[in-house]
């Protein structure tokens, strides 16, 4: 709980910070929030009113099959923090594991997972998703798999680096020394040294996973209609962008206000707590 | 040195030879087979059968692997089955329009870039400088698709000053640059971005230096200052950011192409895609994968050239 409040209390002198948690809170509140503020349901289809521009009943006006905007752009957020959420968690999870386990085990093991994880980093994340999703089919789950499996391995190195360097450190050969076996050491020793730093690049990665989320369901290959995805609402638009501007103007919004938001936070957040990170910038 | 390099040329081959792999292996796990999906329901047992042994499919597995692992070293990536051409033509055709493309987007980022970062490093924590800090971290942030959704929108649809799609008639220079420029645009911004902050925080470094200092103390005017001495040591982490960022760039460039319909191999890539082209897909992402870590090691060697340091972290 102090932990929060040092937060806030250190977050009062950024103003770039203070706007990114507004940004954010918006955001999340959104997705909570959104069956109680959807003023139509983002699935039901109106063909007569198809294509119509913003007015007071459809305030962002309506995509081809007559569904309205803002509904589906609400609940499209809902899609956006569940899908940065589980991305970003998984991948730090296995990626603590795996990098604890190269930074810590034998040198066979080192070896063999730093090749994994530069290997998996080798390949370009959008092309990468790609080959995926013309082996799994494009869903959800094929995004999921797309983003934890590119973003792990610079977790799973950022770990192994820190918990080489912790290793090698008096308190550890002190308790190894005692008779601590691999899980107390790095359990209890190196983990909540690491966590730290960890979890600011988790936050600064947020953005990146929403875009790219979005970037796959924009061209079709992510989340499956009808279920509302800001990528998918702006693949609508693209399609009407000459008659129908709107969809895009709206659809591009939300994207943009939330990687934004998690972006001024990031870096405020990293600023504050971890200087080393800053690089004076 | 040179023991780095052979280390670092060594662990980026295996590490193509691995990808190479991975990349192979993902056919197998297809659910049915790669034949039905590739040809559709109405396949017949015979054009299945001939997919199968015109992929290499009914061999061992093992066996497989190995021949693709031969055929790519020898730069032979396969046969499109649609097209009836070979899947490197097809690839290092749309490539030269992709390189066009992230090149013209590098280079008008690094024009704006690197002015912008020296400006901030010159007035350092002024108003200004803090304006360009924000814009800079703006610019990252925003998706590179949605700028190029928007100037689409914008540029092309509404104000009608520049082509929408396509990359322009063959041979006609000047059609063609203009519908270079919004799809560079789009991916350029967030680079001026990244390269503005990297400028500034290096800039910072070496203006504090001795060198620096005894130039002033020379009188010698603050631009000559700035961009003849200083910024030559300021621009080396750009440059192999730039080695490290060739992935991301391809990534924009995949979406780059599609809202615009140009030809690349992001394009390419997509279509092969849609279309269950498999080898046109392994042939392209294996291409653009081999440039990703062709690229990272022409820069990390760079990079160890420049400090010792980083030789001893391989």
């Amino acid at each position: 709980m102090n932990r929060i409040k040092e937060i806030f209390f250190r977050l009062r002198n950024e103003p770039m910070g203070i706007f990114g948690l507004v940004l954010v809170l918006l955001v999340v509140l959104c997705a909570v929030f959104a069956p109680f503020l959807v003023t139509h349901d983002p699935n039901a289809l109106d063909i007569v009113n198809r294509l119509a521009g913003p007015s007071s009943d459809h305030w962002m006006g309506t995509d081809q099959l007559g569904r309205d905007v803002f509904s589906r752009v609400v609940m499209g957020s809902r899609i956006a923090v569940w899908v940065a959420l589980v991305t970003v968690s998984l991948s730090l999870g296995i990626g603590l594991v795996l990098g604890m386990m190269a930074g810590y085990g034998p040198k066979w093991m080192d070896s063999g997972l730093l090749l994994l994880f530069d290997t998996l980093r080798s390949f370009p994340t959008i092309m990468f998703a790609l080959a995926l999703v013309t082996v799994f089919g494009p869903s959800l789950q094929t995004v999921i798999i797309v983003i934890v499996a590119t973003t792990f391995p610079v977790y799973g190195r950022m770990v192994r680096t820190q918990t080489q360097a912790l290793a090698g450190n008096e308190f550890i050969v002190a308790e190894e020394a005692m008779g601590a076996g691999m899980m107390r050491v790095l359990g209890v020793h190196i983990l909540p040294n690491i966590v730290g730093p960890l979890f600011i690049v988790a936050s600064m990665d947020i953005p990146v996973v929403i875009t790219i989320e979005a970037g796959l369901s924009f061209l079709g290959v992510g989340v499956r209609p009808p279920t509302p995805s800001w990528g998918a609402i702006l693949n609508d638009g693209y399609a009407y962008i000459r008659n129908t501007p709107w969809i895009i103007i709206f659809g591009g919004i939300p994207l943009i206000v939330t990687t934004l938001g998690f972006t001024f936070l990031g870096e405020s957040m990293r600023d504050m707590f971890d200087p080393k990170l800053r690089k004076d910038l | 040195m040179l023991f780095y390099l052979l280390k670092r040329v060594g662990l980026a081959v295996v590490i193509v030879v691995v990808a190479v792999v991975l990349l192979y292996s993902m056919i197998h796990v297809v659910p049915g087979d790669p034949a039905s999906v590739m040809l559709g329901p109405r396949a017949t047992p015979e054009m299945k059968q001939e997919i199968y042994e015109r992929m290499g499919l009914d061999r061992p597995f093992v066996v497989q692997v190995a021949s693709f692992l031969g055929n790519v070293a020898r730069g032979n990536l396969g046969m499109d089955f649609f097209s009836e051409r070979p899947v490197a033509e097809i690839v290092f055709k749309q490539l030269d329009e992709t390189l066009v493309l992230v090149l013209a987007s590098i280079s008008w980022a690094m024009l704006l870039g690197i002015p912008l970062g020296c400006y901030s490093a010159v007035f350092r924590n002024r108003f200004s400088d803090k304006l360009v800090g924000v814009f800079s971290i703006g610019v990252i942030a925003v998706p590179s698709f949605v700028v190029a959704l928007y100037s689409l929108l914008f540029f092309a649809v509404t104000l009608k000053w520049l082509p929408a799609i396509g990359a322009g008639e063959s041979g006609q220079f000047l059609d063609q640059v203009q519908h270079l420029i919004l799809p560079a645009f789009a991916i350029g911004l967030g680079w001026v971005g990244y390269i503005a902050r990297l400028v500034r925080a290096s800039m910072l470094e070496v203006l504090n230096e001795n060198h620096i200092r005894r130039a002033r103390a020379f009188g010698l005017p603050e631009t000559t200052i700035v961009f003849h001495y200083a910024l030559k040591l300021a621009i080396l982490p750009t440059v192999t950011l730039l080695g490290t960022g060739i992935g991301r760039l391809i990534s924009s460039a995949v979406f780059a192409e599609i809202v615009f319909a140009r030809p690349g191999i992001g394009k390419l890539i997509f279509d092969s895609v849609v279309s269950r082209n498999y080898p046109l897909v392994m042939g392209a992402v294996l291409v653009s994968t081999v440039l990703f870590v062709l690229s990272t090691t022409i820069s990390d060697s760079i990079n160890a050239m420049l400090d010792p340091r980083v030789r001893e972290r391989l």
